[in-house]
């Protein structure tokens, strides 16, 4: 007999005692905020040595000579790493095994493919002798001309797009759709080549003993970065220690191991001591990945009552010349707006940069800016109020699959958003509007929207004897909240407050959490350790209900609740016994429980599974001088069950921010003849600062998904992205007039 | 070629001999004193994830040469807490959740207390912004960050005219 | 980095004799010079510390109601003094819209008046740079250039110089003090940088061994502290550089210009004094089409060198709104965002 103990049933703020759905403050917030929470190069263990990449100043060649002599002359400099000493591995890291195996520059040769890559390493018993040994290096080449931007090459069909979608999906008949509409919109969008930039660059310090390796490495993914290892190194996965519990954020650079933290390792193991290498800021432009750009065409066809008729969207990115990571951008259309007829595509273009890798929202946000400007082009076309519009084509069902959505708030958002913003009356026509000063004022509006996924992952749960509890799985917190969010589902799945709990996470010895990618780490982790908690509670269940002695006794198919160390009789709720009292007379020390948490196929079979949100933007612009800001931002989403609604409003607020840069600021510039970027630096690339920063609100709209998961969590890291963009562009157009077809809008567009 | 060197560092004087002069103020810190709470996010200058107080200003360790600090008092993020005790600062950073992944905040709470300090700001959110918007946070935890500044700010004006009473 | 020789002189004198050896460069804040270095653009033999010199880190008053700055005081420090905020409005504003606080507090006034240009082909020492390596070519010629030079360039180089404190020094004659092993002299901090042409190597007119010891602000410029202001245009709304930026400076009497002061930043080698611009204002009637005259005049010789001609319009329209600016008088306070167009309230509600 199972006992009933779900925890789901009941919503947990409706649940007294839950941990779930408190706002509670970051639990290692003050180990942040005392500079006492350790990042990977914080470390520095005995005799350790610092290791300094060079890395290549062309973008396609050979590296034909490196003074190594004179960087060993350096007073320091212990050893030159080059791939004629470098130690050997047992795996090409130019293998692809599977397509999540992403090729690596492990000085494998001398071949170089993308500026930046890294052409070798100086190990020194300092930094300033290391720093300066790799620019003795000198390296000479023989150069290729570089291959740089979207018209570089004959662009082809990617095998496939993301995470293994086709690259071109159909629903009915576009061209006829179009054909048959009264209105239509064909516009191309161009978005630049964008970088992560986390404010931690890519670290390692790695330590070998025998053939064992300790680790201290940010990783949004330590069993896959320790599976990679093993593979590259020839070791089994377990002798791979990483402990990973602060990343200085990620954003998907840090999802898979890049190949400066490899070569980190095999300085170490070169020189037989511990290595620290740590990126400078200008090496994280190329070897760890970025967002590549796109130019997108949008071609809707509308109805003259605004019902679409017709939706193509193509986009043309790049990827690099020795491996595939294809955006899938235009498959931002396949989610949102109802349309007979919708057809996605994407051509590739190889070009010589380091390879794209997944960054905050990849794909989605790069879709979605240039989606959300063609509904808005398409909106005006009909003379129709943008949101009017987007409520006209609202999607019942998934445009593109026809499946009808395991949730969807998205009226509520839009309304919810609306009404905070205080949309209506917005006047149709651009240029309309001015404050007091004299600035032209916008508003605009973008859909945001983002699948709700589940990848696998594994926890255990012990509850003790004198009332503890611990749960264990390496998760990873890169600012989303882990520590804080996992353990309040934790402190819920083992029945105990949060501060009897103790929750271990953060080092790959502990039970696999999976990846913190896809706005999937809380469901994901936070299902295995629901099911681990559960398993955990049900082994004292079966203690109690099978005792005579317990007041539990019998409870049998009437089931149990667990909650602040007790178990309660569903049905009769006077009748509980405290965890302690039940292992004390069971003779244990503790129960244990593992879980396990993965996708529900026929979940996923029968339903679309989405978060969505509505965002709305108000700008001023100088009319004269085309300077810019960006005044209000107003976002409503919903995401299923919030876990804790601080945490989930800061990444919403970090989302927007995100899309407002999309809009506003990032760009790699890179020179088309040497296709060295020009500006790999946080002074030129810009990333907005506080003073951007406008008032912002994050209304969380209320989402009961019973299909998801069983704890009915969707995801919050990169919804707000979409949508923001799109938004904000529009309140450009709203309050100048001006189109923008490229991205970033700058001043020469509004001049 | 070595120099002799004094610092007081958190209210502790140290007497350091360098035997570099490449070494900055924020290397010395982290690689060499073990203050590893000051980040090191572009060494440019350009995120201003390194500040600390010198000689009570806030500058960036990353772009001071530590031979040029010669005799300076610094103030790390290790040196802001009051023995176990929270700086009204540190609190209100939690309360406001003005970080996220952190990497930022002891150059985020050292450039507050700089701002607080100087006392241009006034409890105007505005000032606030662009005072602080030498430190760049890629999370975006800015709303929080402004709030908490202008919170602790009042917090501690209150702590002031409580004393003065 | 190189390794380099650190001396720290106890004197003036001591300095310019340890300058003297090859390879030597005069180290005060390091905001510059340090991301110099470690971007390899600059790897100097000997790093001369000047910032224990005596006596040059003092804002004195003169006679003549100018005011001498030592070339050691901080940015920040000047921009905060109220005396000197009062009486030089727009270069207290520009100051404060310069970088961040830290490097406002870190930079000192010599060291901001020797900033090197942000050409990004300058700071990349695999591009080819006539500035930092003479005769290589100007690879920012044909490459992206959109930010760059649009008066005074020349084929050898199209970088501009950066500073926004210097264009309302330029617009108020300030004079630079410099100390060399020939003895002590004056220049013009207009006549400070140099304009490109087949030297673009020499960027100012310092000699070898020269440093900068103080800055003087003429009494006459606090004239204009009415109807002083400095704006700059930028892609991010603060901690960051000009596209092209505007000093305006005007005394006015019933309506009337008298006297007019302008300089533009971002747009040249130098910080740009706009004469012919300032005589077209002198006696006029201050508004719109005195303005537009002003701004045409400004940007005669403009033109483009790359990709950038929006920003000869772009200063055309900026310099007609900093003089409406001036004479709609200086703020009370240093705005919020000092040098924004924007008259801060962000987050306010519209008013449509």
């Amino acid at each position: 007999m199972t006992p009933d103990i779900s925890l789901s049933q009941v919503p947990a703020h409706a649940r007294h005692g839950s941990s779930i759905g408190r706002p509670l403050t970051r639990r290692e917030g003050v180990l942040k905020v005392t500079g006492v929470a350790r990042y990977a190069a914080d470390n520095h263990p005995a005799g350790m040595l610092y290791a300094v990449l060079a890395a290549s100043r062309i973008a396609r060649g050979r590296v034909t000579c490196l003074d190594v002599p004179a960087a060993m002359a350096h007073p320091g400099v212990v050893a030159v790493m080059t791939p004629a000493n470098r130690p050997a591995l047992a795996l090409d890291p130019d293998a692809k095994l599977h397509p999540f195996m992403f090729r690596l520059d492990l000085l494998q040769s001398d071949a170089v493919r993308y500026a930046n890559q890294p052409i070798a390493v100086v190990i020194a018993e300092t930094l300033e002798a290391a720093t300066e040994g790799a620019a003795l290096l000198a390296p000479r080449y023989e150069a290729l001309p570089a291959r740089v931007g979207l018209d570089a090459g004959e662009s082809f069909v990617p095998p496939v797009v993301g995470v293994g979608h086709p690259a071109e999906q159909l629903v009915g008949d576009v061209e006829a759709g179009l054909a048959s509409a009264a209105r239509r919109v064909d516009a191309t969008y161009e978005t630049p080549a964008q970088y992560h930039n986390a404010m931690e660059p890519h670290a390692v310090v790695a330590a070998w003993d025998g053939d064992s390796l300790s680790l201290d490495m940010p990783s949004q993914g330590m069993a896959m970065a320790q599976a990679r290892l093993a593979g590259l190194l020839g070791i089994a996965p377990e002798n791979i220690m990483i402990r990973s519990p602060f990343l200085g954020g990620g954003f998907g650079s840090k999802g898979l191991i890049a190949g400066p933290q490899v070569l980190g390792i095999l300085a170490a193991r070169l020189v037989g001591r511990p290595v620290k290498l740590v990126l400078r800021r200008e090496q994280m432009y190329g070897p760890v990945g970025h967002r590549p750009p796109t130019r997108q065409r949008l071609r809707i066809g509308a109805g003259a009552d605004g019902t679409l008729t017709a939706l193509a969207h193509h986009a043309l990115i790049t990827t690099s010349t020795f491996d595939d990571f294809f955006e899938p951008a235009a498959d931002a259309s396949h989610t949102l707006y109802a349309s007979p007829a919708i057809a996605t595509s994407h051509t590739a273009v190889r070009i010589d940069t380091g390879t794209p890798m997944f960054m905050r929202a990849p794909g989605e946000a790069t879709g979605s800016i240039a989606l959300e400007s063609a509904i808005d082009e398409a909106a005006l076309a009909c003379r129709m109020d943008p949101l009017a519009f987007r409520l006209k084509n609202y999607a019942e069902v998934e445009p593109i699959s026809g499946k009808p959505f395991s949730s969807k708030a998205l009226r509520a958002c839009y309304a919810q958003g609306a009404d905070r913003f205080g949309w209506a009356g917005r006047p149709l026509a651009p240029r309309q509007m001015r404050d007091a000063a004299g600035m032209l004022v916008g508003w605009g509006m973008g859909t945001a929207t983002f699948p709700a996924l589940m990848f696998q992952a594994e926890a255990r749960a012990v509850i003790r004897r004198n009332g503890g509890g611990v749960v264990e799985i390496g998760a990873h917190d890169m600012g989303q909240g882990a520590w804080t969010a996992l353990a309040q589902i934790a402190a819920d799945a083992v029945g105990l407050g949060i501060e009897q709990l103790e929750f271990r996470s953060g080092t790959s010895d502990l039970p696999d959490g999976g990846i913190a990618g896809g706005s999937a780490h809380t469901a994901t982790a936070g299902m295995a350790i629901h099911a681990a908690g559960g398993e955990a509670v049900a082994r004292l269940a079966e203690l109690a209900m099978d005792d005579a002695r317990s007041p539990l006794f019998g409870a049998g198919n009437a089931g149990v609740v667990a909650r602040d160390g007790r178990l309660f009789r569903r049905d009769d709720e006077s009748r509980s016994e405290s965890y302690a009292d039940i292992l004390t007379r069971a003779g244990l020390a503790q129960v244990e429980g593992r879980g396990k948490s993965g996708g529900d196929p026929a979940a996923q079979t029968a339903y679309a599974m989405h978060a969505h949100g509505a965002v709305f933007a108000e700008v001023k612009v100088d009319p004269d001088l085309g300077q810019l800001r960006v005044t209000r931002l107003v976002g409503a989403f919903a995401a299923g069950r919030i876990i804790n609604p601080r945490m989930v409003r800061s990444q919403y607020y970090g989302g927007m921010i995100w899309g407002m840069a999309f809009a506003l600021h990032e760009e790699a510039v890179t020179d088309r003849r040497s296709g060295r970027m020009l500006n790999a630096n946080l002074a030129d690339y810009h990333i907005p600062v506080n003073a951007d920063v406008p008032e912002m609100e994050a209304l969380l709209v209320e989402e009961h998904d019973p299909h998801v998961n069983a704890l009915g969590i969707k995801g919050v890291g990169e919804i707000a992205i979409t949508g923001t963009g799109g938004a904000v562009a529009n309140a450009v157009w709203h309050a100048t007039g001006m189109r923008a077809r490229r991205f970033p809008i700058r001043i020469d567009d509004l001049v | 070629m070595s120099f002799p060197l004094s610092l007081t560092i958190n209210g502790v004087a140290r007497n350091i001999t360098l035997d570099d002069p490449r070494v900055t103020l924020l290397d010395l810190l982290r690689e060499r004193l073990e203050l590893t709470g000051t980040k090191k996010g572009c060494d440019r200058g350009q995120c201003g994830a390194c500040t600390v107080l010198l000689d009570g200003r806030r500058i960036n360790a990353c772009l001071a040469l530590a031979a040029s600090c010669d005799g300076a008092t610094v103030l790390t993020i290790e040196g802001v807490t009051d023995g176990d005790a929270l700086h009204p600062v540190q609190a209100a950073f939690i309360a406001h959740d003005g970080l996220q992944c952190g990497f930022c905040t002891p150059g985020q709470i050292m450039s507050a207390l700089g701002l607080i300090d100087e006392g241009q700001a006034g409890d105007d959110p505005e000032r606030v912004r662009e005072g602080m918007s030498g430190n760049l946070c890629r999370c975006g935890a800015y709303a929080g960050i402004t709030e908490a500044v202008l919170d602790a700010q009042r917090r501690l004006a209150g702590q002031d005219g409580r004393d003065a009473s | 980095m190189k390794v380099f020789d650190y001396v720290r002189p106890a004197s003036v004198a001591e300095a310019i004799a340890a300058a003297a050896a090859p390879g030597a460069v005069y180290l005060a804040g390091g905001t510059n010079l340090l991301d110099l270095m470690k971007g390899e653009t600059l790897r100097p033999d000997r790093l001369v510390d000047v910032t224990r010199l005596p006596g040059l880190d003092r804002i004195e008053w003169l006679g003549d109601g100018g005011v001498r700055i030592g070339a050691l005081v901080r940015n920040a420090a000047l921009a905060h003094d109220a005396a000197f905020a009062t009486a030089y409005p727009a270069v207290a504003e520009a100051l404060l819209s310069g970088a961040s606080a830290q490097l406002r507090n870190a930079a000192t006034v010599g060291g901001n008046l020797l900033q090197r240009t942000r050409c990004a082909y300058f700071h990349d020492p695999a591009s080819a740079c006539n500035k930092r390596q003479p005769g290589a070519g100007c690879d920012a010629r044909g490459g992206e250039n959109r930010l760059h030079a649009v008066l005074g360039w020349s084929e050898a180089c199209i970088a501009t110089h950066p500073s926004d404190f210097c264009v309302p020094l330029a617009a108020l004659d300030a004079v630079v003090e410099i100390e060399g092993p020939a003895g002590r002299r004056e220049v013009a901090l207009e006549a400070l940088h140099r304009l490109p042409g087949d030297t673009p190597e020499r960027g100012t007119a310092l000699a070898p061994g020269e440093l900068i010891v103080a800055l003087r602000l003429p009494g006459e410029a606090a004239g204009f502290a009415a109807h002083a202001r400095y704006l700059k245009v930028r892609e991010r709304t603060s901690y960051a550089f000009a596209v092209v930026s505007a000093a305006a400076a005007l005394r006015l009497e019933g309506g009337r210009i008298r006297a007019a002061r302008l300089a533009l930043g971002g747009v040249a080698a130098r910080p740009w004094r706009a004469r012919a611009a300032e005589e077209s204002l002198v006696g006029v009637e201050a508004g719109e089409a005195a303005f537009r005259r002003a701004a045409e005049a400004a940007l005669a010789e403009a033109r483009p060198s790359g990709d950038n001609a929006f920003k000869i319009e772009l200063a055309r329209r900026l310099v007609r709104r900093a003089l409406a600016l001036a004479v709609a008088g200086t703020p009370a306070r240093i705005p919020a965002l000092p040098a924004s167009p924007f008259p801060s309230v962000a987050g306010a509600r519209h008013d449509a």
